[in-house]
């Protein structure tokens, strides 16, 4: 058995997209099997790989890890993203936590009627520039630091940097008012291992289109109406 | 000031309740202030008190946290709650992460409109049932220890015990095919802080009812 991660995932981002930036970020190679039909997901399931039914999951030293944020979290530990003591671990927590929330609002967007795509996009928009961003902005701006918590890259640092590119797929401006987060963009994406997985041909998955949503539907068997929040 | 956490959130179970118990089951005292009026609200974020504008915000050792799961995890690192190592510290994770889904749809239950609730009811069961609770049966039978990870009381007990409670207060018989978690009750409800919890009279919160749901929609009026 090959001791690099193993991820179980649809081939696309949905919920393993940040664990996929985090291991990367983190310079770890990871292998990936991708679910195409509801057999191959049944057959998971039958397995017992899934402890509540549900992917993501990744095979990772020993264990079969399901909950996103638990992933993220072991591996942001053990590959020291984590700072270096309770206080840091908690700040990037919350950090975190915002960024997650953020990226909630697009992570169902695919799935969205053409019209409650249309108010979404705004609803993110305006979220995005009046919750989330300004937080991170000041957050840069008092502590004048390259990095986000304890002048030293972290977890958060690659989260946002995920969430800004995700917000900038829906409006390439979203940054103009955010002059920190400009220079955090350019300074995280240049940062080797970020920049390896920036590049064409690395793990990251493209935006996803109605192929995706539809693999997602029939494997999931989902396929009720997703409302906008 | 005082050196005890503070809690500000409704007066009411919602996100806060967790943290509450878990704060209840490690010893800690701690105060409260209650949301009652917009106004208070709107103060709070214009005095910048919510890092994201929203509750709940835990006042603890000179930070104001916010994020439910952000603030859960450090009070579990802080009192020893949180597992030996990393590895427990996934399992935990894992667990607190499943139930926290299932709490999920417990804790939208009363702002769902009348005419889904009985489908809603019907779904908490159904995911308590076939999802969630055989897991952690199956967890207690394999290795046979008191405690779901590291044969040591930890915050995934805690958040396992808050939830069998809240889905009992809607599907009363619900550990009827579970013998492992029944025992799993009892035992956790006999331990010292839990069992204070668990009296009338201390910091926990009833189930959410008419007038709790109408001071949220009213406090968080856009």
């Amino acid at each position: 058995m090959s001791t690099k991660p193993k991820l179980y995932y649809f081939d696309g981002r949905g919920k393993m997209e940040s664990i996929r930036w985090l291991l990367a970020a983190a310079g770890v190679e990871f292998e990936e099997e991708f679910l195409e039909t509801r057999d191959q997901y049944e057959k998971l399931l039958q397995g017992g790989s899934l402890l509540f039914q549900q992917v993501p999951m990744v095979e990772i030293d020993g264990m079969r890890m399901v909950q996103t944020r638990a992933i993220l979290s072991y591996i942001a530990a053990k590959y020291n993203l984590y700072g270096k003591d309770l206080k840091e671990r908690a700040l990037i927590d919350m950090y975190v936590g915002g960024t997650d929330d953020l990226m909630g609002f697009i992570l169902m967007f695919p799935f969205l009627s053409a019209e409650d795509k249309e108010k979404q996009r705004a609803l993110i928009v305006q979220k995005v520039t009046s919750r989330y961003f300004p937080v991170y902005e000041k957050v840069l701006k008092d502590h004048g630091q390259d990095f986000l918590v304890g002048n030293n890259f972290s977890w958060a640092d690659v989260h946002l940097l995920e969430a800004i590119l995700m917000v900038e797929e829906k409006k390439s401006d979203v940054l103009s008012g955010f002059p920190q987060l400009q220079a955090f963009k350019a300074r995280i994406s240049s940062i080797p291992a970020i920049k390896k997985f920036l590049e064409p041909g690395s793990q990251r998955k493209p935006v996803p289109d109605d192929k995706y949503v539809e693999t997602v539907r029939r494997v999931l068997r989902m396929y009720y109406d997703v409302k906008a929040n | 000031m005082s050196g005890k956490p503070r809690l500000t959130y409704l007066n009411g179970r919602g996100r806060m309740e967790p943290i509450r118990w878990l704060l209840a089951a490690a010893g800690v005292e701690f105060e409260e202030v209650y949301l009652e009026t917009k106004e208070q609200y709107d103060k709070l974020i214009k005095d910048g008190f919510l890092l994201f504008q929203q509750v709940p915000l835990v006042e603890i050792d000179g930070m104001k946290m916010v994020q439910t799961r952000a603030i859960m995890s450090y009070i579990a690192g802080k009192y020893n709650l949180y597992g030996k190592d990393l590895k427990e510290r996934a399992l935990i994770d894992m667990y607190v992460e499943g139930i926290s889904d299932l709490m999920q749809m417990i804790l939208m239950f009363p702002f769902s409109p009348p005419d889904a609730k009985e489908k809603n009811l019907e779904s908490i069961k159904e995911r308590a049932t076939n999802r969630y609770f055989p897991v952690f049966e199956k967890v207690l039978k394999q290795h046979g220890q008191d405690f779901l990870v590291g044969n040591k009381f930890s915050w995934a007990d805690v958040q396992l015990m808050e939830a069998i409670l809240a889905v009992e207060e809607k599907v009363p018989d619900v550990l009827s095919g579970f013998p492992k978690l029944q025992v799993f009750k009892t035992k956790m409800s006999n331990m010292p802080t839990i069992k204070k919890f668990l009296q009338p009279g201390s910091p926990r919160k009833p189930p959410p009812d008419a007038h709790y749901v109408e001071t949220v929609l009213k406090v968080f009026k856009k």
